[in-house]
Order: structure tokens, then C-alpha cells, then sequence
């Protein structure tokens, strides 16, 4: 790798080693790297809380933690796993693949990006460190209503403010995406030629910059209605708390998407390699993205449906969300087409994926049925909700970006994971994951209230089979870090090409990727040789 | 591969600007946290933070001028920084939306309900049944006290002809700018600044008057909220755009704009053009209506 890499560098400008190498770096590959371990560690912190909510939920009775630490699990287990796991480690990929995906030598604005990476640590730091502080941390969930969420004790303005600082880490990575995509294309990378991890991507970075910013002023309306005396949640002033859940889903909504399409993107770029075909209806891939973006403005209400809304908005936000069903549809019907009659092999990423397809699925059906106003009145806030959102979140996001690791690290390390590890892996968490979020469903209908600590008996069952599941899916884990360690430290050698069926510009550079690719603008015609449009 | 190289202006690295930025924005933070929940030593931090904060802009800012003027940013990265400068502009405007959406929210259903409409029955019956939805109100609960409206045709009018006009001569110094006159140049970007202050100092001798004569402050009900919040996220953003267009028309002085290259200018222009923009809506629906 060095001798390559030293050949494409520059003379003149030399080589930072240690931690320099990492604080000051403007090398997309070395922010794509940060983004990716700094998501791993909040993966494993987020998680840790996800362990201490299932041991609580173990036995009915309180025996673990006091309620108001649970609250504060449940909490900050969302925070840290959306704005520290999911996001982070998906604008990670981004950076390592995109300018490799369109032949661009780097991000649009590389200075930039270095700064979008480094808010991050700084933002959890103070978000974290609420734990520690007088009253606890955030108890009042992720969702932050008010007026709930005005009783937290010290934790409420740094909760507020570290939410800002994600806020700006995030526009500023979705500003970089977008004049990468726009304007970093090598030549003859025209937009419909593009990966659909690239256009995925662009579209969720349009998501980013519409919404983040609406997350900042709700919260910041949050912070006056506590600290200086306003009233825009308090209706004794003229305002309503329910104006705060509006402003708030606007947001919270098309975060969700935000959260799914990248992993749609990395679906389609690992489907069609071990099927060994092209992706089947690319354009229509393309328009079933931008018409999921676009819905997901028009639909935020359906959180919301118990609140007290008037008839007409109750029936425009189910109908509205029912649309969401046909462009996914179209996708998952595109993912299964192109396997149809592939020459199918089951590589660990390709494992992931097809798990992806059918578990994701699940998740998008209970989705319909709680998008049903009259029956979300009975859902609502239950267990069922919480076994919806895992489904999607764990072998929806979760599952995509293992996949995507599996599918890259032969390309970021030079070396072949080892596949028996990855299928033990892919077993292990696809099984658990199942019998930990499985149940959910079951008791929720029966139900059971999600943000309690505590049960009624006739649950006790279910909830033990969950907290099973959720410890050997958290322990398979380590298993994983254990097999990326030992992917990075050696393993065989991995081709250019890594996988007999992939296609792709980031397949056209040697593995390890030298640190800086297509310093010179790739041939047009291995561009169209390697995205078949 | 074809030999063409790309010319793409990436810093091999950066200098310590980004990460010094990330400490001074949370000593800012984090010391404004302490504050409000009642610790003094706050205070320190959050000055410390802002200091470090504003050293992180003059370095940074200083390092992209020097670079602009050595001539190592070409076309392409010329457009990365307008389709930057283009999308950081509307997310700023979603941020205004948010809050033009609690002011909609307000008017048109958490008062009439309160009052009595729709769904509201109940809760006006049961909770505040003497009160009537109108606005301007500070609520049912008369929160803050009596207190006056502000009217559209005083200062905000007078505020409205001095933004627009801002408007045409920072037009007016650009297109002098194009046209490689300096006179004109300096002249109508020296306008412009002033016009910007001008507008702000009005604004604030408007906060005065609010505060000491008509009893509206910010604790004044969801009027009060709604026309602090807006007003003041814009006369900070008019203050950052005085600013920089300050910071522009100095660089314009030590010539540092060609007439084919100065995107600065440019963007700095289009943010000015933004903020009035968003006063056009602010004199509509907060002062007029």
C-alpha cells in the first residue's frame, strides 16, 4: 500500500503520522475511517444501554435499575444509536465510497469535512457526560415532548445544545455530499449513470439539510420555553404542546428516512454483485427514492394519531402514509427481481442483504398496519411500535451497513475477512435479533406499554425470550469487531475486483485503496464499462 | 486511466482550525449550560469559548482568503463553493420555518381552540371559559400582562425601505464590481453596511420600546414568543450579514475581487438578499397581519 500511495502523492507535501494523521486529515478515506469507528463505539455504548433496558425487562418487578435511570436508558439509547451509531456510520461510508464511486479525488470541501467529523466526539462528550450530572440524564425519550421534557434536571441544556452541535456536523456532511455529487462527477459519470448508493445518498442529504435544521429550532424553542419565559408549548400563553410533536416529526419523520435510504443504496449496490446480474429497473430505483423523500414531508402527523387531531388531518396522514407502500414496494420487488434467476452465491454481505430484504419487509408491513388510524389507536405506545421500528432500524439500517462493511473491507484493508467468522456472525445476529424483537409484536398487541420498567405478569414470558435474544445478538457482536480487528491485521490478499460480479469505479483501484484515487479523471470509457445503465 | 489530471484543490491537510473550532463551540456551549442552570463559573467557559470560537473564523477565514488570492482555487472548486453556499441557505430558511410554523400553529389552531372552536369546545369550557381566541394574545391565561402591539407602520416600515434598499446598492456594487468600477464599488458596498447597521440599531431602539413603553417582551404569551424569536433570530442574522459584508467591503478595499473572481462578494450578497427576504415575511406576518 505505501508504495502506491507514495507514488500518488505529491512531492512537496509531506506525510503526517500518529494522531495528527487523524486530527488534521483532509483524505476522505481517513474521515470515511473515523466516521466508521466513532459509529462502532456508540454502537457499543448504545447498545450496552439497550442491555441494561433488556435486564430490567428480564423479570416483571423493578430489580435492576430505578425507574428514572431506565427512563434515561431508553432515552439516550435512541440519541446515541440515531445521531451516533446509524448516522454517523452511513456518512462514513459515504465519504470512503462516493468520491470513489463517481472518480472524484476527494470530497467537494475536504477542510469541511474534517470539521463535520470533529464536532462529533465533542457533541457525544457533552451529551454523555448528562449521565453524571444532578437530576440524571435526558428521562424524557428521544422525542423530547414538551412538557415532559422541561422537568430534566441539569442535562436539559446540554442535551439541547449538543443537539445543535450534531445538527451542524450533519448539514455540514449533507452540504459536502451534495456539491460532491453535483460537481465532483468524473466525465461521462452522467447523474443516471450514478450508483444507487450515490443517489441514495443525494437524496438523503437533501433530507438532511431540510429537516436538521427544523430539529434546531423545535429545540431551541424548547430551551426559551424553560429558560426565558416564552410560551410556544404552554397553551396558558396561547401556544400547545402538540405544536412542539408537529415541528418535532416534520423533523423526526424524514429522519427516519434519512436513517433507511443509504441502506436502500447499499442494498442495490450488494444485491446485484452475488446475484451476478444488473440491477433490476435502476431507474425506477431512482424515482422510488426521490417519491419515498418526498412523501416522508407529508406524513410526520401518523406519530401522532392519539394526540387529539382533528378527523381531516387523522385521514390525510393514513392515506398519506399508505403511499409510502408503493415505492417501497417497488424496491423490494426490485431487489427480489434481480435475484431472480441469478447466479446466486451467499457471501456474508450478500446474507446480510437478502436478510435485509425479507426482515425489512416485515418491518414495513407492521408499518401499514400501524399507518391504519382507528387501529393505531390501539398500538399506540406499545410494544408493537417499539418491534416496528427495531425491525426496521436493526435488520433495516443496522444490517445494511454490516452488509456494506463485509462487502468493502476487502477493498479498505486489502484483505479477505474471513468468511467462516462472518457466517457464524450473520447466524448468530440474524436468529437473535428475532427472538429479541419477534416478541415485541406479540406482547405489544396484547398491551404492553413501551417506557416502563415494570409489567403485568402475563408478559413475563415473552419479555424473557426477548432479553435472550438481545444479550447473545449484543454478545455476536464482539464477534464482529473481532473479525474486522483481524481483517485490518492480515488475511489473504484481496484482487481489485474483490467479488466476481461487482461492478463499479471503486472496483477499478487496486485493494487497499491507495490513499488518493482518481488523482486523474478516469477513463470515460471505463466509466461506461462499469455502470451499465 | 487517461493522463488528465484533475486539478482539484485538496489541502493535504488541514491546519488545526476544524478541531479548534469543535473545542471553542463547546466551551461556548457548555459554558452557556452552566449558566443557565444557575453555576457563575459558567460564564468564563462560555467567554473563553467564544474567544476561541471567533480565533478559529479569523484563522480559518484568513487561510481560504490566502489560498483564493494565491490563485489555487479553479472553476470546479469554484462551484463547489456556490452549491454550498446555495444549500447552507435554504437549510437556514427551514430554520426560519420552523418558527413561522409556530407562529401559523398559533393563529390559526392553538388560539381558536383555546377559544372555544372545533375540538376546543371542552377545554374552553372547562378550563378558560371567559376567553376569546383574537390576535394578537398572550393566551388565557393573560400571561405577561396587558401590553400593546407593535405596529407595522413605524420603525418595521422605515426597517423594510432600508433592507430593500440595501438590497439595490449591494446590486449596485456588484455590478460595479463586474464592471471594474472601484469609486462605484466601494460606495455602494459602504451603503450597504450602513444601511444594515442602521437597520439593526432600529430594531434594538424597537426592542426598547417595546420593553419600557408597551409592556411586550418575550415572556409576553405566544405574541410575545412568536414576535421575539423571529424578529431576533433575524436581527442576528441581519448583524452577521453587516458583518461580513463589513469584511467584504475591506477586502474590496485592499482589492482583493477581480471582475471574473470573487465569489465571496457573491455569496455574502446572495445571504444579504436572504435575510431580506425572510424581513419581507417577518413585515407581513408578524407586523402586518
Amino acid at each position: 500500500m505505501s508504495t502506491t500511495a507514495a507514488a500518488l502523492h505529491d512531492h512537496h507535501e509531506p506525510q503526517l503520522t500518529g494522531i495528527k494523521r487523524w486530527l488534521l486529515t483532509t483524505n476522505h478515506k481517513d474521515i470515511g475511517t473515523l466516521y466508521l469507528w466513532f459509529s462502532f463505539i456508540m454502537f457499543l455504548l448504545g447498545g450496552g444501554m439497550a442491555l441494561i433496558i433488556r435486564a430490567e425487562l428480564f423479570q416483571p418487578g423493578l430489580q435492576i435499575v430505578d425507574p428514572q435511570f431506565f427512563n434515561s436508558m431508553t432515552t439516550m439509547h435512541a440519541l446515541v444509536m440515531i445521531f451516533g451509531g446509524v448516522m454517523p456510520a452511513f456518512v462514513g461510508l459515504a465519504n470512503w465510497m462516493i468520491p470513489m464511486m463517481i472518480g472524484a479525488p476527494d470530497m467537494a470541501l475536504p477542510r469541511m469535512n474534517n470539521w463535520s467529523f470533529w464536532i462529533l466526539p465533542f457533541a457525544f462528550a457533552m451529551l454523555i457526560s448528562t449521565l453524571f450530572m444532578r437530576g440524571g440524564a435526558p428521562a424524557a425519550g428521544w422525542t423530547m415532548y414538551a412538557p415532559l421534557v422541561l422537568q430534566t434536571g441539569d442535562a436539559f441544556p446540554f442535551m439541547i445544545f449538543s443537539i445543535h452541535l450534531l445538527g451542524i456536523s450533519s448539514v455540514m456532511g449533507a452540504i459536502n455530499i451534495i456539491a460532491t455529487v453535483l460537481n465532483m462527477r468524473a466525465p461521462g459519470m452522467s447523474l443516471m449513470r450514478m450508483p444507487l448508493f450515490v443517489w441514495t445518498w443525494l437524496i438523503t442529504a437533501y433530507l438532511l439539510i431540510a429537516v436538521i435544521p427544523v430539529l434546531a429550532g423545535a429545540v431551541t424553542m424548547l430551551l426559551t420555553d424553560k429558560f426565558f419565559g416564552t410560551s410556544f408549548f404552554n397553551p396558558a400563553g396561547g401556544g400547545d404542546p402538540v405544536l412542539f410533536q408537529h415541528i418535532f416529526w416534520f423533523f423526526g419523520h424524514p429522519e427516519v428516512y434519512i436513517l433507511i435510504l443509504p441502506a436502500f443504496g447499499v442494498m442495490s449496490q450488494i444485491i446485484p454483485t452475488f446475484a451476478r446480474k444488473p440491477l433490476f429497473g435502476y431507474a425506477s430505483m431512482v424515482y422510488a427514492s426521490a417519491s419515498i423523500a418526498f412523501l416522508s414531508f407529508i406524513v410526520w402527523a401518523h406519530h401522532m394519531f392519539t394526540v387529539g387531531m382533528p378527523l381531516a388531518g387523522e385521514l390525510f396522514f393514513m392515506f398519506s402514509t399508505m403511499l409510502i407502500a408503493i415505492p417501497t414496494g417497488v424496491k423490494v420487488f426490485n431487489w427480489v427481481a434481480t435475484m431472480w434467476r441469478g447466479a446466486m452465491t451467499f457471501e456474508t454481505p450478500m446474507l446480510f442483504a437478502i436478510a435485509f430484504v425479507v426482515l425489512f419487509t416485515i418491518g414495513g408491513f407492521s408499518g401499514l398496519m400501524l399507518a391504519i388510524t382507528p387501529a393505531d389507536f390501539q398500538y399506540h405506545d406499545s410494544y408493537f411500535v417499539v418491534a416496528h421500528f427495531h425491525y426496521v432500524l436493526v435488520p433495516g439500517a443496522i444490517f445494511a451497513l454490516i452488509a456494506a462493511v463485509y462487502f468493502w473491507l476487502p477493498k479498505w484493508t486489502g484483505h479477505m475477512y474471513s468468511e467462516a467468522l462472518g457466517k457464524w456472525h450473520f447466524w448468530l445476529s440474524a436468529v437473535s435479533l428475532n427472538v429479541t424483537f419477534f416478541p415485541m409484536h406479540f406482547v405489544g398487541l396484547a398491551g404492553m406499554q413501551r417506557r416502563v420498567p415494570d409489567y403485568a405478569l402475563q408478559f413475563a414470558d415473552f419479555n424473557a425470550i426477548s432479553s435472550v435474544g438481545a444479550f447473545i445478538f449484543g454478545t455476536s457482536q464482539l464477534l464482529f469487531l473481532y473479525l474486522v480487528i483481524k481483517c485490518i491485521r492480515g488475511g489473504p490478499q484481496a484482487s481489485a475486483r474483490v467479488w466476481e460480479g461487482a461492478h463499479g469505479l471503486e472496483w477499478t483501484v487496486p485493494s487497499p485503496a491507495p490513499a488518493h484515487t482518481f488523482n486523474t479523471v478516469p477513463d470515460s470509457e471505463v466509466i461506461r464499462r462499469e455502470t451499465l445503465a | 486511466m487517461s493522463a488528465v489530471k484533475t486539478n482539484y484543490y485538496v489541502p493535504h491537510h488541514t491546519a488545526w482550525w476544524p478541531i479548534v473550532g469543535s473545542a471553542g463551540l463547546t466551551g461556548l456551549l457548555v459554558g452557556a449550560s452552566m449558566i443557565l442552570n444557575g453555576a457563575s463559573t459558567g460564564s468564563y467557559i462560555l467567554v473563553a469559548g467564544l474567544l476561541i470560537t471567533l480565533l478559529m473564523m479569523f484563522g480559518w477565514f484568513g487561510t481560504v482568503i490566502r489560498e483564493s488570492i494565491s490563485g489555487l482555487y479553479n472553476a470546479r472548486v469554484d462551484t463547489s463553493f456556490r452549491w454550498s453556499m446555495i444549500w447552507f441557505i435554504f437549510s437556514e430558511v427551514m430554520f426560519f420555518a420552523a418558527f413561522f410554523t409556530a407562529l401559523f400553529y398559533a393563529r390559526a389552531y392553538s388560539l381558536p381552540w383555546l377559544g372555544g372552536m372545533g375540538k376546543g369546545v371542552v377545554t374552553n369550557e372547562l378550563l378558560w371559559p371567559a376567553f376569546e381566541a383574537m390576535w394578537p394574545s398572550n393566551g388565557p391565561a393573560n400571561i405577561g400582562g396587558a401590553f400593546k402591539v407593535m405596529g407595522a407602520w413605524g420603525i418595521p416600515a422605515i426597517n423594510t425601505a432600508i433592507l430593500l434598499s440595501s438590497g439595490v446598492t449591494v446590486t449596485w456594487a456588484h455590478h460595479a464590481l463586474k464592471a471594474d468600477h472601484r469609486r462605484q464599488l466601494i460606495l455602494g458596498l459602504a451603503l450597504t453596511v450602513i444601511l444594515g447597521f442602521t437597520f439593526v440599531a432600529l430594531q434594538a431602539d424597537e426592542y426598547i420600546h417595546a420593553y419600557s413603553e408597551l409592556n411586550l417582551k418575550m415572556t409576553t404569551g405566544i405574541y410575545g414568543s412568536t414576535f421575539f424569536m423571529l424578529t431576533g433570530f433575524h436581527g442576528f442574522h441581519v448583524t452577521m450579514g453587516a458583518v461580513m459584508l463589513t469584511v467584504i467591503l475591506l477586502r474590496c478595499i485592499k482589492g482583493h475581487f477581480s471582475p471574473d473572481s470573487h465569489f465571496a462578494f457573491e455569496a455574502v450578497a446572495w445571504y444579504w438578499h436572504f435575510v431580506d427576504v425572510v424581513w419581507l415575511f417577518l413585515f407581513i406576518f408578524v407586523y402586518w397581519f
